[in-house]
């Protein structure tokens, strides 16, 4: 099974791309949910013994983070109706290039970090490194508050990523507490972000770093 | 012997088919019974049998223009390996003539729209450069994949012999690869999404607006050379997607056959579709192209 990772690796890593070259708020959130069901098939792909509980935290994840996590996002920008990010603080094209230097230097970078052998080869580090990086970049180079949130979804796979590595030690527990830890995040995210368009009539982050008299 | 003759042939006769096989694809897909599969052909005929009209503030450079559009593109075309037969020409090095052959061509073919002196014509000769020069590191990063994975540096030692297995050494490169390749094929051959070659609405042109003051003969060029463009890069794109082998030599040529006809068909599909992407995201495409190609590279040397 643990062949089949890479690829779905390759396929999250193209999915960053999108994320980051689209300037429809909808092709961007469809892209995090389509990255968030490959995470949840990887848990699978992961495992050396697929057991019962293994299947749940799969389809545990497959469901927050393909379906119910996109649809408060779509519920949002319906709320505050928005379409799509025009103004980025730097542009699309510099964004997918900014990207692809990330991915780039992530991949370098994953060579000379000390992980266990059988890691060495896999695309597991480089594709958690750079995911991590992508979420960044969209968390701080857009301005639309819903922007940020996706920005943090991807952000958060990226640590999802890396926890593949330990998916062997690591108690079930834990990960649906992460996966909990993200729900409430996301949950209380799409309030604020109705709040400052309820506020503002603006979904724009802008407003909040403008000092009042 | 023979098989040149046949690279030769093909080549020259096979490329205005692929126009027909794009053009009737897109009329089943809107309902109509659309051109003849020859279309291309009656045309080519009938522009060849038209005299030329030469506006008088052209000069030399407007009549090379086409000429050296088409000559660049049949030239390309003795470098690439159709199927399993290797190319006519081959050298270390000659996938850089491959595509700076192309360039030149482009360069002529832009020169010769800003010698009409129309403002119009030279609009569109800078978005084509402007393209185009976007489009060519996708090209050249695809060509590093294929080097690295082949140890050549022709385009026949890159896709000749023992590249079937390169699928499985390095499938997701080669998938990158292709992808970008194909976005590449679509600008450089100005087909929708990135261009529409019916158009005639000015604003949205890029190809199209360059060859307006062509006539007679010079515009039968033009549309044979972008016809013969079309064709070579998709016989570079159809090798590395589908290299398939029969074992029999002339069999292979049958086989490159429908590989390059299918490939018009999907053409074809991806016109019907699709909508033209606005002239300002054309750009981020390109650069995506770009980026797939090196993903594929740091894929394939991590």
């Amino acid at each position: 099974m643990h062949q089949l990772l890479d690829p779905i690796l390759v396929a999250v890593l193209l999915l960053n791309f999108v994320a980051l070259g689209a300037s429809q708020l909808r092709t961007v959130i469809h892209a995090v949910a389509l990255q968030g069901v490959l995470l949840g098939t990887t848990i699978v792909v992961a495992h050396n013994t697929v057991t019962v509980w293994v299947i749940i935290m799969a389809g545990a994840t497959i469901a927050l983070k393909g379906v119910v996590i996109p649809r408060m996002l779509f519920h949002a920008i319906r709320e505050v109706v928005i379409r799509r990010e025009v103004e980025p603080i730097i542009g699309f094209i510099a964004s997918l290039l900014l990207g692809g230097v990330g991915t780039a230097l992530a991949v370098l970078f994953a060579k000379t970090l000390p992980i266990a052998h059988e890691h060495m080869g896999s695309l597991v580090v480089p594709a958690a490194l750079s995911t991590v990086l992508t979420g960044f970049l969209i968390l701080t180079t857009r301005v639309k508050a819903i922007s940020q949130v996706v920005g943090y979804l991807v952000l958060e796979n990226g640590v999802f990523i890396f926890g593949l590595l330990l998916v062997e030690a690591m108690p079930f527990l834990v990960e649906i507490g992460v996966l909990l830890d993200l729900f409430v995040a996301i949950f209380v995210m799409g309030i604020i972000v109705y709040q400052i368009s309820q506020e503002f009539s603006t979904v724009s982050t802008r407003k909040l770093s403008a000092l009042k008299e | 012997m023979s098989h040149i003759i046949v690279h030769i042939l093909l080549l020259l006769g096979m490329p205005p088919l692929l126009l027909g096989v794009i053009g009737k694809t897109k009329a089943l897909f809107a309902g109509r019974v659309g051109p003849p599969l020859f279309q291309t052909y009656y045309d080519l005929a009938k522009l060849f049998r038209k005299g030329s009209v030469f506006s008088t503030t052209t000069t030399w450079v407007f009549r090379a223009g086409p000429v050296v559009g088409s000559v660049t593109a049949l030239l390309a075309g003795l470098l690439v390996p159709l199927g399993s037969h290797g190319a006519p020409v081959s050298f270390s090095g000659d996938l850089i003539l491959f595509a700076y052959l192309f360039a030149l061509g482009r360069f002529f073919t832009a020169s010769a729209a800003l010698d009409t002196g129309s403002a119009f014509e030279g609009m569109g000769a800078a978005r084509e450069v402007t393209f185009s020069c976007l489009a060519e590191p996708a090209l050249f990063f695809g060509f590093l994949v294929l080097a690295k994975l082949s140890g050549s540096l022709s385009l026949t030692g890159m896709l000749d012999g023992p590249f079937p297995s390169g699928w499985g050494v390095a499938g997701a490169s080669l998938v990158l690869v292709a992808a970008s390749l194909f976005i590449v094929l679509l600008v450089e051959n100005s087909r929708i999404p990135f261009d529409d070659p019916n158009t005639h609405l000015e604003l949205t042109m890029i190809h199209e607006v360059m060859v307006l003051d062509h006539s007679g003969p010079a515009l039968g060029m033009i549309l044979y050379g972008a016809a013969v463009k079309l064709f070579v890069m998709g016989a570079l794109l159809t090798r590395i997607v589908a290299p398939f082998e029969s074992g029999n030599a002339w069999a292979d040529w049958g086989l490159f056959i429908t590989g390059m006809l299918a490939l018009a068909v999907i053409i074809g599909v991806v016109e019907s579709v699709m909508a033209r992407f606005r002239l300002v995201f054309v750009p981020t495409f390109l650069v995506a192209a770009c980026l797939l190609s090196a993903f594929g590279i740091v894929l394939l040397l991590r």
